[in-house]
């Protein structure tokens, strides 16, 4: 788009849709939050909805210290061209430095279209964001407080760290689930601006005919225990020692994307780039080989457990401890010394 | 009611066989020690397009970016029944990123469109190489239509406007949307069809303008390069006779404004690649045994890991 604003503020833009809050745009605030703090300006968040007060409250509460909150009775459910419209003309506007979205089905489809209206740079679902200088390798110009935006490609086989050193904002989506969600605090105070967005009929032009949401029935990223299966499981009846396990800890199933392929439990149980990423306090890998795609979905977990009868799968290279054995005769042994102390 | 009909596609190196021998001792990726494979995805949308074509009618055009082996997804295309296909090539788009990329593929668009209005553009969600689908809604927008992501089926096209299927993530939604529009297309789509054996044979020697001259370079080493030219020039006239030359066009072609294409049209610049290395901190090892495992699930409740 534009010269630099050095001087622009942070943005997140939050996702509502049908009147929910999604939990990635408050994982967002505490990233967004730290990256303000590091450049020493603020951090603001855009929401768009058909009823907006409630939730930019939450958003101050988050980290947030003003709000964008524009509301149309024909935004409760997302399309692309009002929302990608409303955005592209704020980030015009006002020029923040950074802009970041959720990596959800809805970021990805809106992120790519207002950076392209704004001439941006976008990086897509990164693991990490950070601020810090660059050297431009052909012509030696140092820029610095760059956003060094962090993101594993080539099917998780490389982490490329992407600056935008001249062409600004410097956009990224961030995927869900890696960064930390802060506690509310109730008491903290921002300014909230509501707009009403300049919007015509033919911005509406698609028309939603009908929509569903399928119920997650498991709920990884909420599951402080998580006890995950993979290939080394063997069958599906088999994986039933993995459900023991987990109904003996209160912890949720979890799988790596063998496991899932082979049928052996549902898509949503799935750890992993392609699946769910989570951060619990304990994760037990069992038979799970430790792809670099299931790995980039739990390595943040604060303890790992990998049982696995390959010495040399390199789940173990992230556990903290380690059986190599039989699974067959260690899970019975864990779910056995567990029942006992408790 | 016939519809024009182009499928954006890309060749890219299949990163599911990646092995240590793909990368650089500078951890920076080989790709051409990697098989180069059709996106998965675009197999999809191209699929889609011809289905599309059968029940309505039209024509279905392929365009690809890249390298001149790259028309080797453009052959594959017209085995698998596509009319017409174009690979773009030009030293001058390399190191775009996916900005400039879709500014270069919305120009290319535009040009397929002078001959005849385009009504659909069809994208495979995203390329496995990058895994950033950001090309599609980029190339949507430079279009200035609308766009349908993630899209499974198309239900039906009747008055300048499509009906729709699209995955939301945590669910679905029917839409429908006015037409011309991009869609892109997930693996949830239709199963992509074989490449016809009678196509097979018809096609496999086609080329592109960029392929002869490789071909004739190698096999010419002493050769002036008036001469190579020449052999170029004829071996094109005879291919181009049988319908088997595959059209390339340059950036002047397409009529794309430099300044938004290549690495001065990419915003984004890679300022570091690591390979992912094992952490390798050292686990505790626990035997396998009643006692050791004991152990361990008693060190996690007294660390209230457990409970």
């Amino acid at each position: 788009m534009t010269e630099p604003n050095r001087k622009g503020d942070v943005w997140v833009i939050a996702e509502q849709n049908d009147g929910e809050l999604h939990d990635v745009s408050l994982e967002l605030l505490s990233k967004g939050r730290q990256l303000a703090d590091t450049l020493g300006v603020r951090l603001a968040a855009v929401l768009l909805g058909a009823k907006v007060q409630e939730h930019a409250q939450r958003l101050v509460q988050h980290g947030a210290d003003t709000v964008l909150a524009g509301e149309d009775n024909r935004l409760g459910h997302y399309q692309t061209n009002p929302f990608a419209k409303i955005v592209a003309g704020l980030v015009q506007k006002h020029r923040p430095q950074i802009v970041i979205f959720g990596a959800t089905p809805v970021g990805r489809d809106l992120a790519p279209r207002v950076a392209s209206a704004v001439r941006a740079g976008l990086t897509a679902d990164c693991t990490d964001l950070d601020i810090g200088e660059h050297v431009e390798a052909h012509t030696n110009q140092k820029y610095e407080n760059l956003l060094y935006q962090i993101r594993p490609a080539f099917g998780g086989n490389i982490i490329a760290t992407i600056v935008n050193p001249e062409r600004w904002p410097q956009m990224a989506t961030v995927r869900e689930g890696v960064m930390r969600m802060p506690d509310a605090d109730v008491k903290r105070r921002g300014q909230i601006t509501r707009f009403t967005p300049d919007l015509a009929a033919s911005d509406f032009a698609l028309k939603i005919l009908e929509h569903q949401s399928a119920v997650r029935k498991v709920n990884l990223k909420a599951a402080r225990i998580i006890v995950a299966g993979g290939a080394g499981v063997g069958s599906k009846e088999n994986f039933r020692l993995v459900w023991d396990l987990a109904n003996a800890l209160g912890a949720a199933a979890g799988a790596s994307r063998a496991a899932v392929d082979s049928g052996w439990i549902d898509k949503d149980h799935q750890v992993g780039q392609t699946g769910t990423t989570v951060r619990p306090a304990l994760y037990i890998a069992i038979g799970i080989s430790g792809a670099v795609q299931h790995r980039a979905g739990m390595s943040e977990a604060q303890k790992i457990v990998a049982i696995n009868a390959d010495p040399k799968a390199p789940i173990f290279a992230v556990a903290h401890y380690g059986i190599v054995g039989d699974l067959n005769r260690v899970v019975p042994m864990m779910i056995d010394a567990i029942k006992k102390r408790v | 009611m016939p519809y024009n009909l182009v499928v954006l596609v890309k060749q890219v190196p299949d990163t599911k066989r990646i092995t240590g021998e793909a990368m650089r001792d500078d951890g920076t990726v080989n790709r051409g020690s990697l098989p180069a494979i059709f996106n998965p995805e675009d197999l999809h949308a191209l699929e889609l397009a011809l289905q599309l074509r059968e029940r309505y009618g039209g024509r279905v055009t392929v365009i690809t970016m890249g390298p001149p082996q790259a028309c080797q997804v453009l052959r594959d295309s017209l085995e698998r029944g596509a009319d017409d296909v174009v690979l773009i090539t030009d030293r001058r788009a390399a190191a775009s990123d996916t900005l400039a990329t879709s500014y270069i593929l919305s120009c290319a668009v535009r040009k397929v469109a002078e001959k005849a209005a385009v009504d659909l553009v069809l994208c495979g969600r995203q390329a496995i190489d990058g895994d950033t689908a950001q090309v599609p809604p980029q190339t949507a927008e430079k279009l200035g239509w609308p766009q349908v992501t993630y899209v499974e089926s198309v239900e039906e096209i009747a008055g300048g406007r499509l009906r729709a299927k699209r995955s939301t993530g945590s669910g679905w939604e029917r839409v429908e949307a006015p037409m011309p529009c991009l869609l892109t297309v997930t693996d949830q789509g239709p199963e992509p069809r074989p490449a016809s054996a009678k196509r097979i044979m018809a096609i496999k020697r086609a080329r592109s303008r960029a392929e002869l001259q490789g071909e004739v370079a190698a096999a010419m080493p002493a050769a002036t390069p008036e001469a190579v030219a020449a052999e170029v020039e004829k071996r094109a006239a005879a291919l181009a006779a049988k319908g088997l030359l595959i059209p390339q066009w340059t950036l002047d072609d397409i009529r794309a404004d430099l300044q938004w294409c290549g690495r001065d049209g990419s915003p984004t610049k890679v300022k570091r690649i690591q390979s992912v290395i094992l952490k390798g901190s050292g686990f505790k090892k626990v035997e396998p045994t009643k006692e050791a495992v004991a152990d361990m699930i008693h060190e996690l409740i007294e660390d209230h890991t457990i409970g």
